[in-house]
């Protein structure tokens, strides 16, 4: 599985959706995270990753879309 | 060192039900309960001010304590919501209680306000005497502002609370405390004077799950306390689902974390001390076991206080 499946298997898990978002599609706008499964996605993210993302880092709008998330992972280090 | 003496707390009597804040905004009343706990809230009475909850919420506490006014030597009113950009509540307060010539500091910070004047308190204490630690907020002159927002509007209620803080007895010695304060996200909850609340909801809810958590452990593992020693966690009240967070990210049953947002909804930097007030008259404390003080508001400030029971 490569990491953009990684990521969307994450998405499908923390939402409860069974949805394969569009790699440039809004996750909030969508609805398929509100900010709490924002929360849980941040730590599956680093759970997954094996990545500690600093809070300095955590600007929802990083993720937005499977895209976004996919980029700054690369930046966090992963 | 320094000890919590007792509490007090003051809502007003108006109960506003989620049908009625919902029909204001566009929602029904269980999507406010899924996404929030909340059921209802109170709102003050029409020229009701944070300086009057706050008077009452002291006189409840002293008259807990079994105490006259007199013997408080020093006031720390938290308020994110007073009525002016000056004079803050706490000169007004000490007047309304009789008390011309102690300090009455003003905490103008929301949510975290009670928690850092707690903290505060018990670091003061030994030098000052007395302190009278007030949360009083009158959220509902703040989210009634237009165009109301939908996400703020269902969050907040009015109240106050009160703690006294000694030097020399009550029913918990304060252990230690830790206080943070990050202002690179303080456009992220915000009112500018006059305007409605501003909330970006995504990022305060990301920092607090990660936030209090922290500080929370930080400050247990400094005292070589575990979280399952901790009997009661008394929370700033903001969210019932942020509360669920925070206990699956500390490993803790959610009911460890006493609760009464379903009622009173969250009342800024009231809420913490009006749970408190209310767990310590149900349940109470216990001697030789830990209870753990946590907050998080705009700014961001956060923290924890750890204090443990006496007999």
């Amino acid at each position: 599985m490569n990491k953009r499946d990684q990521i969307i298997e994450i998405i499908r898990q923390v939402s409860g959706k069974n949805l394969t978002p569009a790699p440039d599609e809004s996750l909030f706008e969508s609805g398929m995270l509100d900010s709490f499964a924002l929360t849980d996605l941040v730590t599956e993210l680093e759970n997954k990753f094996n990545l500690k993302i600093p809070d300095s880092a955590l600007n929802p709008r990083k993720f937005d879309t499977v895209e976004l998330i996919e980029q700054n992972l690369e930046e966090w280090g992963s | 060192m320094a000890f919590l003496k007792e509490f007090g707390s003051y809502l007003p009597a108006k109960v506003v039900s989620n049908d009625e804040i919902g029909a204001q905004v566009g929602c029904d009343a269980e999507w406010i309960r899924n996404v929030s706990g909340i059921e209802e809230r109170r709102f003050a009475a029409e020229g009701e001010t944070v300086c009057d909850m706050a008077v009452h919420a002291a006189r409840d506490c002293m008259d807990r304590a079994g105490m006259a006014l007199n013997e408080i030597k020093m006031l720390l009113v938290s308020s994110g919501s007073s009525e002016r950009q000056f004079p803050g509540p706490a000169a007004s307060v000490a007047k309304a209680l009789g008390l011309h010539s102690i300090p009455a500091v003003d905490l103008p910070m929301a949510s975290a306000g009670s928690l850092f004047g707690l903290s505060l308190a018990a670091r003061l204490s030994e030098s000052v005497g007395n302190i009278l630690v007030i949360g009083s907020e009158k959220m509902s002159q703040i989210i009634e502002r237009q165009p109301m927002e939908r996400a703020v509007a269902i969050l907040f209620g009015d109240g106050a609370g009160a703690c006294l803080v000694t030097p020399n007895d009550g029913k918990a010695e304060v252990v230690d405390s830790a206080l943070y304060s990050d202002g690179s996200f303080s456009e992220d909850l915000r009112v500018e004077f006059g305007a409605p609340l501003e909330m970006n909801g995504r990022s305060v809810i990301l920092q607090a799950t990660r936030k209090i958590p922290r500080a929370i452990s930080d400050l247990l593992e400094k005292h070589n306390c575990g979280v399952s020693e901790i009997g009661t966690f008394l929370m700033h009240q903001a969210n019932q689902n942020l509360i669920a967070r925070i206990a699956r990210a500390l490993g803790v049953a959610e009911d460890r974390f006493y609760s009464n947002i379903s009622r009173y909804g969250n009342t800024s930097s009231a809420s913490m001390l009006i749970a408190a007030a209310e767990w310590s008259k149900a349940v109470g404390f216990e001697a030789g076991v830990p209870v753990c003080f946590a907050a998080f508001g705009a700014g961001f400030h956060w923290g924890a206080l750890l204090v443990v029971g006496r007999a």
